[in-house]
């Protein structure tokens, strides 16, 4: 047994993509202090994954990882702080959350599972469901268009974006490791297939290719390539990471408390 | 002129606040007991906003109708308050906004131009105008003008000593042997109270009344982390993060923030994290009356969070109870690892009170462990709490929202693992009910100890109450912990009770219903719903048709 598994009996659906983000996880701190690593989840399939993990972790609510993430982050600055979550976990429930932390330059490692909607409650549309998709909720279509998450995170000021793949297990084992050492707020999209509900691996085989990383402070050019692929229909998948620049992380800017003067001395000033 | 009432009032932005303070802080140097009363409008600038301020040679937890001295900053300050002054002559008004026959007209904001300030330091002539009226030495004024003026003090002075010649004294208010205390706010009190027992990170989403908590804490330099997330939800779970991770946290908001907050409470319950949690209450429902008072969150508060659960819920009355409370609460959050909600409401939370420290707090530390890699975040126990440690070092510590092993993971699968780590959460709220037990301060009790008519009440309610059942020869109950409910300490003093009466600031009694809820039979409701605080005659009139 690996010292990384709890041994807890998997529950994950033969095939299902999330097998694959485990394994390039477990490959990609191989060499990190392990005790220094706290990871946080929300609720979903991709939640179970700390389950599976003999580290620390917060297995939080639907949508909140990324706040308790926050806070573990803010409480103890050297911690590495990894919150997994899901496309209905961060871009449905806790969309906010993910907006503020990029905003703020959070210095988290989000990974997000994206299968591209409900799976654990048996398959309904998320925010980057195709236009009609038809699961229990919707048997006519889903009556919404999808939003480009990483375009989001773009626009919200995230200083680490990527996109891998849970098939291309090399891959995201790179990227998670390129995540881990932004300083700063870094999201890597992980598109999988859900096996049961929404089954496109071989259209993720089919068209992901990775891309050349060069450029990576220029806007416009992360644009066009997080923009390359709309999550509908056909169409060729960027895999790698779009954007990076160096900005403060929040801690290093919110910490400021000083203790420079006790109880006492400010009720002898409200006198 | 021993216990007397000053009104400051004015729009929005022209300072009254400021004024009633200051007047506050001379009369408590002169040896006064003083409780601040500041009421205003949800609005920038305009409206109507006024301070009262009762200075007193005893301590004073409730507000006279009648007012001694009136300071109109405006017209409107005037016009509403005339009818509550005793004595005509004692009226100070700015005749730059106001034509008036009775009191003393100063042109405050034409001397406040002329002595090259700007309009709003007119209201430090109408502070000069009083105190030379009430024959305050100037010295006195100059040295509370100095801690309180810290930008512009040249130009306030001369406002004040310009003033202070033109005004004449028409009555002495005598130095008192009393020495001064502390002028703070319940806010800033239970603040500080967390601050004495360790508090680390302060987390809030802004939300009138609890908003100054923040301010206060970000202001001060006392140590504690202040955040400022994007709504409620990610407060509370941020500063739960933060517990887990070992650090002292507090949240505070109001009724609908505390809404959005039950989660968190849910979360804290069966993840066994330590977080306290203010809720300032306003009046409800959802926007409610938002910048007055009421009591009608406290249904919601202890039934808050789905599942089973106990938690602590405190409910202090000013700001003495505060201070203790706001300590005391974050001892226990963390002894027995649980969500605690300290209740206060906007008289307690924006008054200003004379701090008295009777019984100082201290931090207590948790129960840790020392265990490294065998270490069990809900290892069983027989009093249900299990030692806690952090990440970071060898103990690899699993927190969880779904039901669990001792381990932390995930039980879905066996009833009895399920039913073990639920009858460890029982244990513990047996161990926190015991502790409530054996706190002498869970109530305390006021007036005529044998009378057979009690008055039930809590949180901001009290002060009034106690000095009305005072006179009259009644017994009060007030409750401070109400959650685990102190059942012994209750029915130890209602046990030659005949008529039991529930004063409370809501409209359907839910006081009565907590009592009833443990087996107290209210025969009585006193109930007031209007947004504003007991007023002592109103709850004497009430009575008199009762007992």
């Amino acid at each position: 047994m690996n010292k990384l598994d709890t041994n807890y009996k998997n529950t994950w659906c033969p095939f299902c993509g999330n097998f694959g983000i485990l394994v390039a996880f477990k490959r990609a701190i191989e060499n990190e202090d392990l005790n220094k690593i706290v990871l946080t989840s929300g609720i979903g399939c991709h939640a179970k994954i700390v389950d599976y993990l003999n580290l620390s972790s917060f297995y939080s609510l639907h949508g909140r990882s990324i706040p308790a993430a926050e806070g573990i982050k803010l409480a103890n600055p050297e911690l590495k702080v990894v919150a997994f979550t899901g496309d209905g976990d961060s871009l449905n429930e806790g969309i906010s959350h993910l907006i503020h932390a990029a905003k703020r330059n959070t210095d988290i490692t989000v990974i997000l599972h994206n299968n591209r909607l409900f799976a654990l409650t048996t398959g309904q549309f998320t925010a980057v469901s195709e236009d009609g998709f038809k699961g229990r909720s919707t048997p006519m279509g889903a009556p919404e268009s999808p939003i480009n998450p990483l375009e989001l995170m773009l626009a919200s000021n995230a200083t680490f974006i990527a996109r891998s793949y849970s098939g291309n297990i090399k891959h995201l084992e790179e990227t998670i490791k390129k995540a881990m050492d932004h300083k700063g707020f870094s999201i890597i999209e992980v598109i999988e297939p859900c096996v049961s509900f929404f089954n496109v691996t071989d259209f993720y085989n089919k068209n992901t290719y990775t891309i050349e990383e060069n450029n990576l402070t220029e806007r416009e050019e992360a644009l066009k390539k997080i923009r390359e692929w709309n999550y509908e229909g056909e169409g060729k998948i960027p895999l790698g990471v779009f954007y990076k620049i160096d900005k403060a992380p929040y801690f290093e800017r919110a910490l400021i408390a000083k203790k420079e003067e006790t109880v006492e001395e400010v009720l002898e000033d409200l006198i | 002129m021993k216990d007397f009432t000053i009104l400051v009032g004015g729009q929005a932005g022209q300072g009254s606040r400021k004024a009633g303070l200051v007047i506050a802080k001379i009369l408590n140097n002169l040896g006064y007991r003083i409780f601040i009363y500041d009421d205003y409008q949800s609005l920038i600038k305009g409206g109507h906003s006024f301070s009262k301020v009762r200075a007193s040679f005893k301590k004073v937890l409730s507000q006279e109708e009648e007012v001694n001295f009136l300071l109109a900053l405006d017209e409107e300050t005037l016009k509403r308050h005339l009818k509550e002054i005793k004595d005509d002559k004692f009226i100070i008004f700015n005749a730059d906004k106001i034509k008036s026959e009775k009191g003393i007209g100063i042109n405050i904001e034409t001397i406040a131009k002329e002595e090259g300030g700007s309009p709003i330091m007119a209201n430090t002539a109408i502070i000069s105008a009083f105190a030379k009226m009430v024959g305050i030495d100037f010295s006195l004024l100059k040295n509370v003008f100095e801690k309180e003026f810290k930008k512009g003090l040249d130009i306030n002075l001369k406002i004040a000593e310009r003033v202070y010649g033109e005004v004449e004294e028409k009555i002495k208010i005598e130095k008192l042997e009393n020495k001064p205390l502390p002028l703070i706010t319940g806010n800033e009190a239970l603040a500080l109270g967390a601050v004495k027992a360790g508090l680390e990170m302060y987390y809030a989403y802004p939300m009138t009344p609890a908003t100054s908590i923040l301010h206060f804490l970000a202001e001060r330099k006392l140590g504690v982390e202040t955040i400022q997330l994007e709504n409620e939800i990610s407060v509370i779970i941020a500063a739960i993060g933060s517990a887990y991770a070992g650090k002292r946290s507090m949240v505070g908001t109001s009724g609908g923030g505390f809404a959005l907050m039950t989660e968190g409470i849910s979360l804290a319950t069966i993840s066994e994290t330590p977080v306290v949690i203010v809720n300032s209450q306003r009046s409800g429902p959802a926007t409610g009356v938002p910048t007055y008072s009421g009591q009608s969150d406290l249904n919601f508060v202890l039934n808050a969070g789905h599942g089973d659960i106990v938690k602590f819920t405190i409910a202090p009355s000013n700001a003495d109870e505060c201070y203790y409370w706001g300590g005391k609460i974050l001892n226990l959050a963390f002894k027995y690892q649980t969500p605690a909600v300290l209740l206060i409401d906007k008289e307690i939370s924006e008054s200003t009170f004379n701090l008295e420290i009777k019984e100082d707090v201290l931090k207590e530390e948790a129960l840790l462990s020392s265990k490294g890699e065998d270490y069990k975040r809900y290892e069983f126990s027989e009093n249900g709490i299990s030692p806690l440690a952090f990440p970071g070092k060898e103990a690899i510590v699993k927190a969880t929202s779904y039901e669990h092993d001792e381990f932390g993971l995930t039980a879905e699968e066996s009833e009895e693992e399920i039913v073990l780590m639920q009858e460890k959460r029982l244990r513990k709220f047996e161990a926190m009910q015991e502790e409530v037990d054996n706190m002498e301060n869970a109530i305390n009790v006021y007036g005529k100890k044998d009378s057979k008519n009690v008055l039930f009440t809590f949180g901001s309610s009290t002060g009034p109450v106690v000095e009305v059942a005072e006179k009259f020869d009644l017994k009060v109950i007030q409750l401070v912990v109400l959650e685990p409910f102190p059942e012994l300490q209750v029915l130890e003093e209602i046990e030659n009770a005949e008529q039991i009466i529930c004063v409370e600031q809501n409209a359907l009694g839910q006081l009565s219903s907590l009592l009833a809820k443990n087996g107290i039979e209210a025969n009585e409701l006193i109930l007031k719903y209007s947004s504003r605080v007991f007023q002592k005659q109103e709850i004497e009139d009430l009575l008199k048709e009762i007992i």
